[in-house]
């Protein structure tokens, strides 16, 4: 441990050397380096380290304390998994990108003044992009590009942000803020945007589907968990954003249940579990702060689990659509089991990791007695089951048998999935641990016989209303499609709409120049017959007459000397 | 599709394929919906909302819920769903 040493530093440095290193000894290094990060920021002493002054400007670029402490812990975890599960594929693409983007989320989880927040913050967007565009076809490329073009616009955002709130305040900490301000405003709009809030949600649906099995494991731990953390830090407590993420919460579910790529299910699903973090940071009460961090640990967990189980069906079967999936736990039993431990645990079953966690935002609404935005927390707490705990696996690896038949998972991917499951269980088993670690001191108790009877109740009586429907045959069938979403604005509404008006400009441009033509050539018609060849002016004269004029002039030049 | 899948050249019989344990397993979730409904007798919930209290609340409103979810999401297929090339 060297004291004051940045762990995300480690990481981004570390990460550069990844492509030089040969196999096979790049595959131990690229596991080692997140460890090694990680045991420098659990061994390190809490307070602000690296201070510094750029322009005058006083910067804290390393703060650790309790709630920068548990999203750094799990941005490692997250990392190292990550860099597991990508082990089998030679490109070196993966565990570089990767660990920059955990590095970079790490330093702007431990960033205390908010010119190092924008720094980091530009950075995940940057170095996150090349998982998309791994894919390499393309589509990836240009929802990558569509990706970056969000998160960077992010990024400009909070840097205006940040400079308006200097100028207001004439401080750059990143402490509590408010909505007063038109700064505060501002950095809470960059933070929004990256935290998939509703109708500034669907980078998130475009673009996670569209990157490699690996890359999406890893693009789902960081950028929306690093927004959770900097609303926990700048806006615990603000009102609206309850209702914000009541909304997150309940609208994702309704696209989960018919889309038909499931690796774009778990991104809707994404969003929805992000809607109870962000309840709980709006009511900002030490439990629900708790709640919230407890709540993204679990949540990076068992959502890298699902993404790493459809990850491996995308990679085994070739595709990852619910319709022309079904049956693959024959050829597939592992990566079955572990996609169902994801589902059960964010499903939150009891004795599974989310139940530990979303049963403190619950609780934490409760106390509140906010009855609305309870009911809609525990409708999607339903949802999710319904669509994450029961579509997923049922279509992937049950349902009708598509036929495919493939190999199981490689041994770097079955092992990632096998420590995620098992930490995923461990949690729901042992909550203390987890509760340890959170900023403030847990006084909680998730397994009473109400709570443990109760969300069984909820989420028994949702399968069976499944079943019913499947029995029924009303329960909408995969299709082969893509719903709009409001995506559709930029990528179809936009273009409908730019499209005249690039016509025009192209006609415009067209009579302007044919203009400047007839302008040019009137002039050049002027120009000819003046200067022009055998005009007056250009004419030539013989030899002659040459003489005589040459003479004529040296001889009046002589007259004027004499004289 | 990838090389290395290959499609089944008979249907095998696996636990799951077997129609009469597909059977059991409904009738499993049946037994056990009904134990939980029944569960309400023998325990106090700690109600912080009027709703909890009414008997079975969180079994009815969770089967509920989730009939009306995929009823509105079907609806929303009629205005929402495209071709799967749609954006190409």
């Amino acid at each position: 441990m060297i004291e004051g040493l940045n762990p995300a530093l480690i990481l981004i440095a570390g990460a550069l050397l990844v492509p030089l290193i040969p196999q096979p000894a790049r595959r131990f290094y690229v596991v080692l380096l997140p460890l090694v990060s990680m045991l420098q920021l659990v061994m390190h002493s809490h307070g602000t380290f690296a201070q510094l002054n750029f322009f005058d400007l006083p910067l804290e670029t390393f703060r650790l304390d309790g709630l920068s402490f548990v999203f750094s812990l799990i941005f490692h975890i997250a990392a190292v998994l990550g860099v597991i599960y990508a082990i089998h594929d030679d490109d070196p693409i993966h565990p570089t990108a990767g660990l920059v983007y955990a590095g970079a989320a790490i330093g702007a989880a431990l960033a205390g003044d908010l010119l190092t927040l924008f720094v980091y913050w530009e950075l995940t967007a940057v170095s996150s992009v090349f998982l998309i565009w791994a894919r390499r076809t393309e589509s990836a490329f240009k929802a990558g590009m569509r990706y970056l073009l969000i998160q960077v616009g992010s990024g400009v955002i909070l840097l205006a942000g940040l400079i308006i709130h200097f100028t207001e305040s004439g401080s750059l900490a990143f402490n509590a803020m408010n909505l007063e301000t038109i700064g505060g405003k501002l950095v809470f709009l960059a933070f929004g945007i990256k935290c998939a809030f509703p109708f500034l949600h669907n980078w998130l649906q475009d673009s996670y589907p569209e990157a490699t099995a690996s890359g999406t494991v890893l693009l789902s731990a960081f950028t929306t968990k690093l927004a959770v953390y900097a609303l926990a830090r700048g806006y615990a407590g603000t009102e609206m954003l309850i209702w914000i993420g009541a909304i997150m919460t309940a609208f994702p579910i309704f696209y989960a249940v018919i889309e038909n790529d499931l690796r774009r299910v778990l991104a809707y699903s994404l969003n929805n579990q992000l809607g109870f973090m962000v309840v709980a940071v709006g009511i900002g009460t030490p439990l629900a702060l708790n709640g919230a961090a407890a709540h993204a640990f679990c949540h990076i967990l068992y959502k890298a689990l699902l993404f790493m189980s459809m990850g491996a069906v995308l990679l085994r079967a070739g595709t990852c659509k619910g319709s022309e999936l079904g049956g693959l736990y024959k050829s597939m039993p592992f990566t079955t089991v572990c996609c169902i431990i994801g589902a059960a645990s964010i499903s939150a079953f009891p004795l599974f990791s989310g139940f530990v966690s979303k049963s403190m935002i619950v609780s934490a609404v409760a106390y509140e007695h906010l009855t609305l935005v309870w009911l809609m927390l525990i409708f999607a707490s339903a949802g999710v089951f319904h669509h994450s705990g029961i579509k997923i696996p049922y279509f992937a690896f049950f349902a009708h048998d598509s036929g495919i038949r493939c190999e199981e998972a490689p041994l770097s991917m079955r092992v990632a999935m096998g420590i995620t499951a098992a930490l995923c269980i461990g949690i729901g088993v042992f909550p203390g641990l987890l509760y340890a670690i959170l900023p403030y001191p847990v006084d909680y108790v998730p397994y009473t016989v109400a709570h443990v009877i109760t969300q069984l109740q909820l989420l028994m009586y949702s399968a069976l209303a499944f079943t019913v429907m499947m029995l029924w045959k009303i329960y909408p069938p995969e299709l082969k499609s893509v719903n709009l979403d409001t995506d559709w604005f930029y990528r179809k509404g936009a273009t409908a709409l730019l499209l005249p008006v690039s016509a025009l400009t192209a006609r415009s441009t067209e009579s302007l120049f044919s203009l400047l033509a007839s302008i040019k050539s009137k002039f050049l018609s002027v120009f000819e017959k003046t200067v022009g060849p055998g005009a007056w002016l250009s004419r030539s004269v013989d030899t002659a007459g040459m003489v005589t004029l040459t003479m004529g002039s040296l001889l009046i030049f002589l007259l004027l000397y004499l004289f | 599709m990838k090389e290395s899948t290959t499609k089944a050249s008979k249907p095998e019989n696996t636990w799951f394929d077997k129609p009469a344990n597909v059977k059991k397993i409904i009738v499993a979730l049946f037994i056990v919906c009904a134990m939980l409904m029944a569960a309400e007798f023998f325990y106090h919930k700690h109600a912080y909302f009027a709703a909890e209290e009414f008997f079975g609340f969180y079994a009815l409103y969770g089967f509920i819920m989730c009939v009306l979810l995929v009823l509105a999401a079907k609806v929303m297929r009629v205005f929402l769903m495209r071709d799967e090339d749609y954006y190409d």
